[in-house]
């Protein structure tokens, strides 16, 4: 034995003869997690928002989150003498005066903006593959709770230096909750501390993005995490990969070495991005007035979408006994946000309910094989990418000589036409790629070869698909529809018969599928 | 849950040897790769420590494509950026090139707990649930929820202090029968004579003292004087009669959602909000002609005192900005 292999004995007997730790840590490290590069986009996640939790605590050790004004005698001479709120004053002189300030604000916003790209990525992968199925629909859940936490610390993360663009973005907030029926008044009031921009709003803010949220963001993913560990992670279908097994490295040590480098990998690359692309600069937008404004005002990325809803809605005020509802606000940056992100978190339950499948799936769904749920995941990126270029709009319209009008138009009418179009178009495309695979499975992949035969005819020469390409392409389910009968065996009418009419519908649709090759296919094409 | 490992019962795919495996020569070089990337990690710490240090603020490099760039700003990036990216490359090579790539089998077990402990955790709850005796104890049950209903105000209450109520604070501003206009900013009152057709002037009301001026006040009372050609307007006779010799006022805050409508369009006579894109005609009195505004700007009745400066009639007539619940006019 050597000395560091005694040392190391002696410090883990000291620990397990405590807590018998021995017994799990050895589980733990043989644990196995399957490769597969989608599968990183939640490590990105994770890792930046690690970032986040180390770049930010650097800024609050320089920043005053307070909206007292103070005169600016910073280095930066253009506002020099200007009247500014504190927290702005104290952006400004992390960007200048505190050497890697402006590099930790930068990684700061640039991992903020990575964070919500790989959430809205590992979303998607989870939802094209058919990942969230049972048992991991209480993940699912958590996965949309952390995207709306994101959406809510971001927005208050840019508000915070207070300058002209991000006090843009709080009128716009205080006037969606000023909007709110009833008490909307009210609690913008207590909110901002009085009338909007009021005196106590940053300060308050300043509080939920550092403590309260970050704190629900690390108990959730906490959670999030761990069931991913309990419930093991779900594998792409290949040969030696089951429902009841699971394959690749385990975590010692070629997955914590791959995975504990890429947490580097990707801090990185957010530095690099961070030392070289600016991003908010704040200095040239000025100190928050509301009396001011600057063109071409945006939001984050992720905010776009639901600008681009606001923007977009037709001019609809009611106004009845003495009352004010702004239906142009309420719908767009409430009613319909609010069905998004409902429809998103109950989707796994009514999936299961449409294909009455309530068995347990480790194997992952190829995106083809189920082509009404990939249909349904592109008509809503279909719905958001229209909100988000009409968030856009002005920026299009300055950048490509177009009428903003006809942009807005485009969207008011689009947002109705194209997704369902591209629900269309996806489902007929999946049901293509479906025949393909059974083509391929048939004939085998086209070699280029032409032969010419002795009386004349020209074929190609097919090459069979190797034997692991071939399990690949049978090893989903075929798709079967639910068949609940209307009437039961007496002829009399079930109760619930229009529920269950639906069910029959969705079901209908849902199985739509091209039929797998059978045997006796295979067999019969031998013989030719 | 057990996590024994068995090797990859794998009848067709073969695990394949990687160059490393097979060739020492390569399995050196390898070895030298994941070297060399740690050493460019070193190398970016060194440079981080440098760019700190050595360089001063004001230093600025000219990079192509990039323009004139800080140059500790960049040191310091560029630096923390490798010292970080190339221990990862490094991990991972190494993980990928020489450490063992064999891929192995963890089990799975249904989730499901086998029907003798659900059985017992069912006895285990009902015998707890009975050891409550809340079904007995019908005192204890009212007073109880009575207790629970009432601990649940305190939170809300507390929460009461963080701000005033509304009062009239949003259907009211600073501009009063008599105020005077004064520019903004400049704080200078204004000669009707002065404006000439097609200006523009943002103004606000004038005040005591005008550098004390709180942010809620700044943001409902700005204004926009605009002057047309009064035979521009088309107007009802009533709000013609709130313009003055061709000069118009309308509320700068958007009625939509409180944005400072900032662009106005000569040509057009058209004011833009940079917001939502609301576009308001100024000689029809602000009407929306696009977008998703729902009202016209209020408009300012205005007219001119004694020495021909510009000053207010009257209060605007409804509330400026964007809608709330107990606004109470059309």
């Amino acid at each position: 034995m050597t000395p560091a292999e005694k040392t190391i004995g002696t410090v883990a007997n000291y620990v397990d003869e405590r807590i018998g730790a021995a017994g799990w840590v050895k589980k733990s490290l043989n644990k196995v997690f399957p490769d597969h590069w989608s599968f990183m986009l939640g490590e990105v996640c994770m890792y930046s928002f690690i970032i986040l939790l180390l770049s930010g605590t650097f800024l609050t050790f320089w920043f005053d989150p307070s909206q007292r004004d103070v005169i600016y005698e910073g280095v930066y001479a253009p506002l020099k003498g200007l009247k500014m709120s504190a927290a702005y004053a104290s952006t400004l002189d992390i960007s200048f005066e505190v050497r890697g300030g402006l590099l930790m604000r930068q990684i700061h916003h640039w991992a903020a903006n990575i964070f919500m790209a790989a959430i809205v990525a590992h979303l998607l992968r989870v939802f094209f593959t058919g990942a969230f199925r049972k048992p991991r629909e209480f993940n699912w859940i958590l996965g949309i709770l952390l995207l709306t936490l994101g959406f809510v610390e971001g927005l208050f993360g840019y508000s915070l230096p207070d300058d002209l663009l991000s006090g843009t973005g709080l009128r716009i907030t205080s006037a969606i909750i000023q909007a709110i029926p009833v008490v909307g008044t009210y609690i913008s009031f207590f909110l901002f501390g009085g009338a909007f921009p009021g005196v106590g709003f940053i300060p308050r803010i300043f509080t939920l993005h550092v403590l309260l949220i970050p704190g629900a963001f690390l108990a959730v993913i906490t959670i999030h995490v761990m069931l991913v560990w309990y419930q093991k992670h779900t594998q792409f279908p290949g040969v030696g990969r089951t429902e009841k097994n699971v394959v690749g490295h385990p975590i010692l040590p070629v997955y914590m070495a791959k995975a504990g480098g890429f947490f580097f990998v990707v801090f990185g690359v957010i530095a690099f991005l961070s030392a070289i692309a600016s991003i908010n600069p704040i200095w040239l937008y000025g100190p928050y007035t509301p009396g001011q404004i600057s063109a071409g005002s945006q939001p984050d990325w992720y905010m776009g979408w639901l600008d681009g809803l606001v923007r977009m809605a037709p001019p609809l005020e009611t106004h009845a006994f003495g009352h004010t509802v702004s239906w142009n606000i309420l719908i767009p940056a409430l009613i319909v946000p609010g069905i998004v992100f409902t429809g998103m978190a109950l989707y796994p339950f009514i999936e299961s309910w449409i294909t009455g499948d309530k068995r347990e799936h480790h194997l992952l769904d190829r995106p083809r094989n189920v082509p009404n749920r990939t249909a349904l995941g592109v008509m809503s990126v279909t719905f958001v990418m229209v909100a988000l270029i009409n968030g856009g709009n002005d920026i299009f319209a300055t950048n490509f000589s177009l009428s903003i009008n006809e942009i807005m138009w485009f969207s008011r009418i689009g947002i109705f036409v194209l997704p369902p179009l591209a629900f269309i178009i996806t489902k007929r495309l999946c049901l293509s790629l479906q025949r393909a695979d059974r083509d391929l499975l048939l004939h085998g992949t086209e070699t280029g070869r032409l032969l010419r035969l002795p009386h004349g005819e020209f074929v190609e020469v097919h090459a069979p698909i190797s034997a692991e390409k071939a399990f690949i392409l049978q090893s989903h389910e075929q798709a079967t529809s639910l068949e609940i009968e209307e009437v039961d065996s007496r002829g009399v009418r079930r109760p619930g018969s229009f529920k269950n009419k639906i069910q029959r519908r969705l079901s209908r649709a849902h199985a739509v599928a091209v039929p797998k090759v059978t045997d006796q296919e295979l067999k019969e094409i031998e013989h030719h | 849950m057990s996590n024994e490992l068995t090797p990859n019962e794998n009848p067709v795919v073969q695990h394949e040897p990687r160059a490393t495996d097979t060739n020492p020569k390569a399995e050196k070089r390898a070895e030298q790769q994941v070297a060399i990337l740690f050493g460019l990690s070193a190398l970016g710490s060194i440079l981080l420590v440098y760019s700190y240090v050595f360089v001063t603020k004001d230093v600025f490099i000219f990079i192509p494509v990039m323009g004139n760039q800080n140059a500790q700003q960049l040191g310091i990036g560029i630096g923390m950026a490798m010292s970080l990216f190339f221990i990862g490359m490094a991990a991972i090579h190494w993980a990928k090139t020489l450490m063992s790539d064999t891929e192995v089998v963890n089990h799975r077990h249904e989730f499901r707990s086998s029907d003798q402990d659900r059985e017992e955790f069912v006895q285990t709850v009902k015998q707890g649930v009975a050891g409550v005796q809340l079904g007995r104890r019908k005192l204890i049950k009212r007073s109880l929820g009575a207790a629970i209903g009432l601990f649940a105000v305190p939170p809300v209450l507390l929460l009461r202090d963080l701000g005033p109520l509304p009062k009239k604070q949003l259907e009211t501003t600073n501009w009063k029968p008599g105020t005077r206009l004064v520019t903004d900013p400049g704080n200078r009152p204004i000669l009707a004579s002065d404006l000439e057709v097609g200006a523009v002037v943002q103004v606000l009301p004038a005040v005591e003292n005008s550098d004390e001026r709180p942010l809620s006040d700044i943001a409902k009372d700005p204004v926009l004087l605009i002057r047309l050609r009064p035979q521009d307007f088309q107007l009802t006779p009533e709000k013609f009669a709130m313009t003055h010799d061709g000069i118009i006022a309308f509320s700068k805050i958007c009625s939509h959602m409180g944005c400072a409508v900032a662009l106005y369009e000569q040509q057009t006579k058209h004011l833009l909000c940079p917001c939502h894109q609301s576009t308001f005609d100024v000689p029809r009195g602000a009407k929306v002609i696009f977008g998703p505004a729902a009202r016209p700007l209020p408009q300012l009745d205005i007219t001119v005192d004694s020495e021909g400066y510009l000053i207010a009639r009257a209060a605007f007539s409804e509330p400026v900005g964007p809608s709330f619940w107990e606004r109470n006019s059309q």
